[in-house]
């Protein structure tokens, strides 16, 4: 699959999503063992040009997403390469325990791609927005999750996947257009967090959409003096401790920033090895409020709950001040 | 005596020699516990399934050409692991590590295919969904293998089932074959005080399975059915009339036996009652 400034531009103005489809289709041309699954949402999972190139290859269990679980771990364990994909909040909780036990305990190879993850379907009300699945998902033994920091990743991380022993999770962010963080190819490796820009005072790590913000962010505070370390963390789990460590090491503030649940996400996973360190700096954990909201359009609820870089600024320097 | 005798006649030592294995592991578990009725009334299925039956490879478990044999009601191990011990794949000083720490003989299945568990289950209505992907496999790469999904009367509580059920049918899998154990109780009690669901050949077949009704516990029906050719393009539901805690009286309908522990002296009865030299 090329992936060039071309490509990556043309996959920033389709969105995850459609990336995710058309990346389906190129693996499908190789890949003889791979079979994809979804729940009745070929359009939504940019799954239609897929279904109709490798018709072989794709399998649609209709609105079942606990049957689509056991069928794909019933296909794993036959020695197919299966993913399967539906919106997030169905991809991970109306399934979880089929994900347990099939994918979990069983550890079968199955690559789960969440859509539309975050609050980004805020219009369809919070049965659509999903802010638990980072937080539900690496609490099973074994899982990978990532999420890609723009639909560059999606593909980059898509494919990786296919490599990868064990479950994963990929959870799509975003709208369309998505916001590009890579404008041309990049090393990508699974586990190990990408420092996009350097910086001495402060660390924000963040994942999905939040990278592209935290970049906007880090711009922001240098007008206000401040030199912010940006660190792409596209994997939750397993989590890249070192790059924790360096930036606990090197800079004096740690800022974790996603569009998940405050609660059991990235921000968590990175203050669960940091209270391991001696005398590591504090962290501002950022991200979705505990609560359901009203809906609204997702750009209104992402100022609603201060995940826009001025907002993400303001309470950095907030905090900062005081240190 | 004709071939198909001498076949019976095998499954019903076989079925004998099981149910021996299962009150030595229950009595060596001790206060560990078993379920002991769930795992009784599926003996002869078992039995019938690997002693006539399904193709395995005692020399290579993992032969892709096998029959496939999935225990969705997990808890019915009993019934699963003296099979797997009757045809070779288990010890019977490793049946006795039963429920014991660290053994690879759980109290529900877990994923061990070199001694034939294919699957781990145990959380209800998960196993024909692992069913249907596996035929559907089976189907797309042309492989003669057959798959055997066992359920439980009370697993068809679970709406999971019914998924699994609407994608058999639609897959057209008659590679697959459904096997409820219909013992018409459940951990609360029977079938219809806690969720009725009776009427389960009209529910399968309207579903759009090929649906047979047999006595569970008559192996000669049993075989025959399972020999019987079927309707192409449709998976198979069988019906099992069973008696949970079959082969000992003090157990069987008694659902005080669901999930229990065996003494000394039951021990002796029971082994009285097989008959046991």
């Amino acid at each position: 699959m090329k992936i060039n400034k071309a490509t990556m531009k043309i996959w920033s103005r389709i969105g995850s999503r459609a990336a995710f489809g058309l990346t389906a289709v190129e693996l499908g041309k190789t890949m003889e063992n791979l079979m994809i699954l979804t729940a009745d949402v070929s359009t939504s999972a940019g799954l239609d040009r897929f279904r109709k190139t490798h018709p072989e290859k794709y399998l649609d269990v209709g609105i079942a997403e606990q049957n689509m679980m056991g069928i794909a771990a019933g296909l794993a364990s036959e020695g197919h390469k299966v993913i399967t994909s539906t919106f997030a909040p169905f991809q991970t909780m109306r399934c979880c325990e089929q994900i347990k036990v099939n994918l979990g305990y069983m550890n079968n190879d199955v690559c789960m791609v969440g859509l539309s993850a975050g609050i980004v379907l805020g219009t369809l009300g919070y049965t659509h927005c999903s802010i638990e699945d980072i937080a539900i998902m690496r609490a099973i033994p074994g899982m990978t999750v990532i999420s890609p920091a723009d639909s560059g990743e999606t593909v980059k991380a898509t494919i990786a996947s296919m490599k990868h022993k064990g479950p994963i999770y990929i959870r799509l962010t975003g709208g369309t257009p998505n916001p590009m963080v890579y404008e041309d190819d990049y090393d990508f490796e699974i586990g190990k967090a990408n420092i996009l820009k350097n910086g001495k005072d402060i660390t924000i790590f963040a994942c999905g959409t939040m990278v592209y913000e935290a970049l906007q962010t880090s711009n922001l505070l240098l007008e206000k003096g401040i030199s912010a370390c940006v660190v792409n963390m596209h994997t939750i789990k397993p989590l890249d401790t070192m790059a924790i460590k360096n930036a606990c090491e090197g800079t004096n503030l740690i800022v974790s920033i996603e569009e998940h649940n405050i609660i059991g996400g990235l921000g968590s996973a990175i203050a669960e090895y940091k209270s391991t360190l001696k005398n590591s700096p504090p962290q501002l954990i950022l991200g979705h409020p505990d609560l359901y909201g009203k809906s609204g359009e997702y750009n209104d609820l992402l100022e609603k709950y201060g995940l826009t870089s001025p907002q993400i600024a303001d309470k950095i320097l907030q905090l900062y001040q005081t240190l | 005596m004709d071939n198909n005798d001498k076949i019976i006649t095998k499954i019903t030592k076989m079925a004998k020699n099981m149910r021996k294995k299962i009150i030595d592991m229950s009595l060596e578990a001790g206060k560990l516990s078993s379920h002991f009725g769930g795992g009784l009334s599926i003996v002869d299925i078992t039995a019938t399934l690997y002693g006539g039956i399904m193709k395995y490879d005692i020399s290579n478990p993992e032969n892709p050409e096998r029959d496939r044999f999935i225990l969705s009601k997990g808890h019915g191990v009993l019934g699963y692991y003296s099979a797997l011990a009757e045809i070779g794949l288990m010890s019977d000083e490793n049946l006795l590590t039963f429920e014991k720490t660290d053994s690879d003989l759980v109290g529900h299945p877990v994923m061990n295919r070199k001694k034939g568990i294919e699957f781990s289950n145990g959380s209800l209505g998960m196993g024909l969904s692992l069913g249907v992907g596996v035929a559907f496999s089976g189907k797309k790469r042309q492989k003669d293998f057959k798959v055997f999904v066992l359920i439980g009367d009370g697993e068809c509580n679970e709406g999971a089932i019914w998924e699994a059920a609407m994608a058999g049918a639609q897959f057209k899998l008659d590679n697959l074959t459904t096997i409820i154990d219909y013992n018409k109780f459940q951990l609360g009690g029977s079938n219809s005080e806690v969720m009725d669901v009776s009427n389960l050949k009209e529910k399968w077949s309207s579903f759009g399975w090929d649906t047979y009704e047999t006595d569970g516990h008559n192996i000669k029906e049993m075989y025959d059915l399972f020999k019987l050719k079927k309707k192409s393009g449709k998976p198979v539901a069988i019906i099992a009339h069973t008696i949970k805690g079959k082969g000992f009286q003090f157990a069987e309908n008694n659902n005080d036996w669901h999930h229990a522990i065996l003494t000394k002296s039951q021990y002796k009865i029971a082994l009285d009652e097989l008959n046991w030299d």
